[in-house]
Order: structure tokens, then sequence, then C-alpha cells
């Protein structure tokens, strides 16, 4: 039976999933085998919300190009803009204050938070559960309330921006998000209540999509969903960036490699993420919030990378510089591609239903995938 | 043995179903937290935030005018070609030429609220304005004239 698996043979049936799909969370469109009820392999089709973002950003200069990185994965914005700034940072060797790298780190992990809940209520509502979909949004709420005073913008913010920010904080910005960490934790224990304890959603994810440490590192994939299989993959803690080096945090690892390790890893991630911010918000330091730059930016000629950690992985931002101000060559390396190639691996041999809570549990944003 | 944690099992599966509906039962009978905006219902209170990024707007004082010197910084800091400036030449009273702008068309359809243009202009002579509602039934009315018609530079901008 076993070598039969992944081979396509009489009798078997082949179904689309998406491109429009309500369970696919955007347009990714799923070729799936199956033999009656059972995955024998899941082939992803790309290529529907492709909009050449890597080609666009070659006729930008470094400061007009990071407003697009925030329309890749549009949930973890803050972070995308963070890998550019510093790749363009790296490139021109410039230092950002202190208080420019405070900030940006609580921004990023402000981000993480949003963007964990609204995985976490969509993750319920694609188990068929639709109460934690407002519970999630009533604390994302609070964060784009913060978002929208300080940055301007709710979802795509560009707001970091190469040598520092682009505004400084809102002076009601600690004051909000101190109000917001007491809010959340007063509500953190609704979370277990609701879904983690539940014990139909435990039977649906525990034992499920297992995802072996081997076939993670094999697949490249980064992020929660290779945490959940025991990979130490965490790049703030791996290659710390901004000040990461001397924060107190873990890396949370869960060694089971089911879709219950992958959902509670993001689960406690989310707490870690409180715990970061907690140790910085008193202590943004005075200065300033952007260092002098020239009015036009060029970089020296040469290759520039640098990596972060999005809230679904590693984020990789390569430029090549002929010395011009507009890049030669650019490539992002997103987290959501390399985790999608793992989906193939998990679902063969399980139940078609399992499927879409396997596919919530990589946390999938399209657009990240399909630049 | 087996009867006796099937038996548990099945308890503690009720008892987790439970805790989940007791806390929407809390919900339910708790409605007074209103979390979302009301909206359109609030159009007359809703406020923005002061700095959230509606559109590109040139503020005019009480004399019809601006700060805008025709510099063209906010046309090369845009990434979509947004703004474009218009320039002319005034002749000042002695007979010298000097440069001003005759049109600043502002295209709202091409426009993503990236902030550059206002972060680049020398002499903040365009800011943010907090609207929100851009639809319209023609799409030409998207593309604007920011500065009023007759305005003039303000007295000591260069």
């Amino acid at each position: 039976m076993v070598e039969e698996i992944g081979n396509t043979t009489e009798g078997d049936l082949i179904i689309n999933v998406g491109p429009q799909h309500p369970a696919t969370h955007g347009v990714l469109h799923l070729i799936i085998t199956l033999n009656g009820e059972t995955i024998k392999k899941v082939e992803p089709h790309l290529g529907f919300i492709h909009r050449s973002i890597e080609k666009m950003c070659e006729s930008l200069s470094y400061r007009q190009f990071i407003y697009v990185t925030s329309r890749m994965d549009y949930l973890s914005s803050h972070i995308n803009n963070h890998a550019c700034a510093l790749t363009v940072e790296k490139g021109l060797q410039i230092e950002v204050p202190d208080r420019a790298k405070v900030i940006r780190i609580l921004m990023d992990e402000l981000t993480r938070i949003a963007s964990h809940e609204l995985w976490w209520g969509a993750m319920a509502m694609d188990l068929g559960a639709f109460t934690p979909f407002f519970h999630a949004f009533r604390e994302r709420e609070s964060i784009n309330d913060i978002m929208e005073e300080t940055c301007g913008a709710r979802l795509t913010m560009n707001y970091i921006v190469p040598g520092g920010l682009m505004q400084d904080i809102h002076p009601n910005f600690q004051k909000r998000v101190k109000d917001f960490l007491s809010l959340y934790k007063s509500k953190i224990h609704e979370y277990d209540e609701l879904i983690t304890g539940n014990i139909i959603f435990q039977n649906r994810m525990k034992g499920v999509g297992y995802l072996s440490p081997e076939d993670a590192i094999s697949f490249g994939v980064t992020g929660p969903a290779a945490r959940g299989s025991g990979v130490s993959c965490d790049i703030r803690k791996l290659y710390p960036y901004d000040g990461y080096e001397n924060l107190q945090f873990d890396e949370i690892l869960e060694t089971a490699g089911d879709s219950f390790a992958r959902y509670m890893v993001r689960i406690r991630e989310m707490q870690q993420s409180v715990r970061i911010i907690e140790q910085l918000i008193d202590n943004i330091p005075e200065g300033d919030f952007q260092t002098k730059t020239k009015a036009v930016l060029k970089l020296p000629k040469g290759e520039f990378y640098t990596r972060v950690e999005t809230a679904r992985g590693e984020f990789g931002v390569y430029i090549v510089s002929e010395g011009g101000t507009t890049p030669y060559r650019i490539k992002f390396r997103s987290p959501g591609f390399s985790n999608l190639s793992a989906l193939d691996k998990m679902a063969r041999g399980e139940k078609l239903g399992d499927l879409v809570a396997m596919m919530g549990t990589l946390d999938l944003v399209i657009p990240d995938i399909d630049r | 043995m087996f009867i006796v944690n099937y038996i548990k099992e099945v308890l503690s599966a009720v008892r987790s179903l439970l805790v989940g509906l007791r806390r929407t039962g809390y919900y339910f009978t708790h409605h007074k937290e209103i979390i979302t905006e009301q909206y359109p219902d609030n159009r007359d209170t809703l406020k923005m935030a002061d700095r959230f990024k509606g559109e590109v707007v040139m503020p005019h004082d009480e004399k019809n005018e601006h700060r805008c010197t025709g510099c063209t910084a906010c046309e090369l800091a845009c990434p979509n070609g947004t703004i474009k400036v218009i320039t002319k030449f005034d002749i000042s009273p002695e007979g010298k030429k000097k440069k001003a702008i005759d049109k600043l068309v502002y295209h709202l359809e091409l426009c993503t609220m990236c902030n550059l243009c206002v972060v680049a202009c020398p002499s903040d002579a365009i800011v943010m304005a907090q609207t929100f509602e851009h639809s319209v039934f023609d799409r030409a009315s998207l593309t604007k004239i920011l500065n009023n018609p007759d305005s003039k530079i303000m007295e000591g901008v260069e």
C-alpha cells in the first residue's frame, strides 16, 4: 500500500480545492489526488496573486521599495519593512539610534501577536468554530488601533524605513500598549477554555499532519511550523538583530510534530511576545528616532542579505547592488513558500477532512507565498 | 479498568465542552461591551487618529496662500507617479522671474498612502488628511488639483 501512495492509479479521484475556496485563505489552488477519502498527493498551484513585487522593486529607489513589501505578508508588514530596512542599512553601514531599535522591536512583537491572533481565529473557523474569530479580533482590534495612532495605517504601515522610523511614536503609545497588555492578560485564559481544551478540537489536531524534524529541515520549513517538530530555528535567538540579544525570552519548542504541536507553539509564542513588550515598554531610550541619511540612498556595489523572524518563519532579503540608486536584483525568501511545500509530505495518507486543519496550522498567507 | 477509563474520558470530554459553553454563555448574557465601530451610524462622532493617512491635501490659510514652492521633491519621492507638479514662472513687480506652481495634480486612484511625499517635502506644504470615504461614481473625479484656484505662495517660504 505504501508504495502506491503518490502514484496515480486507476480509480483515483482528482479534485481541485480553490483557487476561490473559503478555506484556503486566499487564492491558493490545490490539486488533490484521492483514493477514497485518503489523500495520495497534494499539489499546490501558485500564480493567482502574483504581482511581480521583486521585479517592481528593481525600478524603485531604496526608500520607495519598502512600501511594496508591506503588501507581501500583510499580517507582518512591520517585520517585512524591518528586514528591508536592515538590509539597506547593512549596505550603507549606518547605525540606527537606540530609540529606533527599541521601537522597531516593540512594533515587531505587536505585529506578531496580531498575526497570531488572526491565525488563531481563522484556524478555529477552518475547523467550524465561529465564536473564537470574534474573540481573536477583539484583541487584534486594539493592536490595530495602536498602529493606526502611531503609524497612520492599520495594515500596510510603511513605518520602519532605512535609517530608523518614519515618525516618532505617538505620545499615547506607551499608555495604550500597557492597556492592551492588561486586556490581553485578562483574556488569555479564554483561548484555552474555548479551543485548546476542547475535546473536538484536540481530536482533530492530535496525531494529524505529522512532520518529522528531518523533513522540516529538508523542505526548509521555518518558524512555528518547524518549531512544532522540534527544530530550533528562531532567527531572533540564532542571529539576533537590533537588540534581540539583550532580551529575555524563550524559544518555544514542541516535539510532537503534529498539528496540535504547531498550534501550541503559536499560542505560547504570543506569551513570549508579551514578555518582550513588557521588558521594553518602560525602557524606550530618549534620543532621535532616525539617523541623518542622504536624500538619495546609494548602496555600494555588492550583495547584501539579512534575515529576520516574521510571524511565519524566516524572512530573508537579498539585494544585489551595482552602485546605483535602484537595486539590480532583489530576492525575498518568504517563509510561506517553503512551509507550503511541506504540505504534500504532511498530508499523504491522511484524510481529506484533515487537510484544512493541516493548512491552518501552517498559517499560510498567499500574497507572501506568491509575491 | 477499561470501563473506568472510558467513563473518565467521556466525562472530561463533556467537561471541556461545558467550559467552552460557559465562556460563550458569559458573553451571551454580558453583551454590554461594544468593541467594534458602529459605522456608519456613528459618522457624526467618528474621529480618526491624527496621523491616519487618508489622502494628500495642501492646506491653505485664510488669505488663500499655500507653502508649495514647486521643487518637485514629492514627485520624485512618490513610487507610483501619483503626484505631478506643473510649474509656471511668475513675474514679480520688479520684473524678476520666479518659479511657482501652476497645478499640483494628485491622482488619488494611484496613491498607496505611503507618506513618502509628506516626509520629502522641505516646506511642509502637503499633509495627510484623515478622510477615508473616497468612493465616487466617476473615476475622473479621483484626479485632484491640490492648490486652490488663484492661490499664491506664502510670504517667506523659499
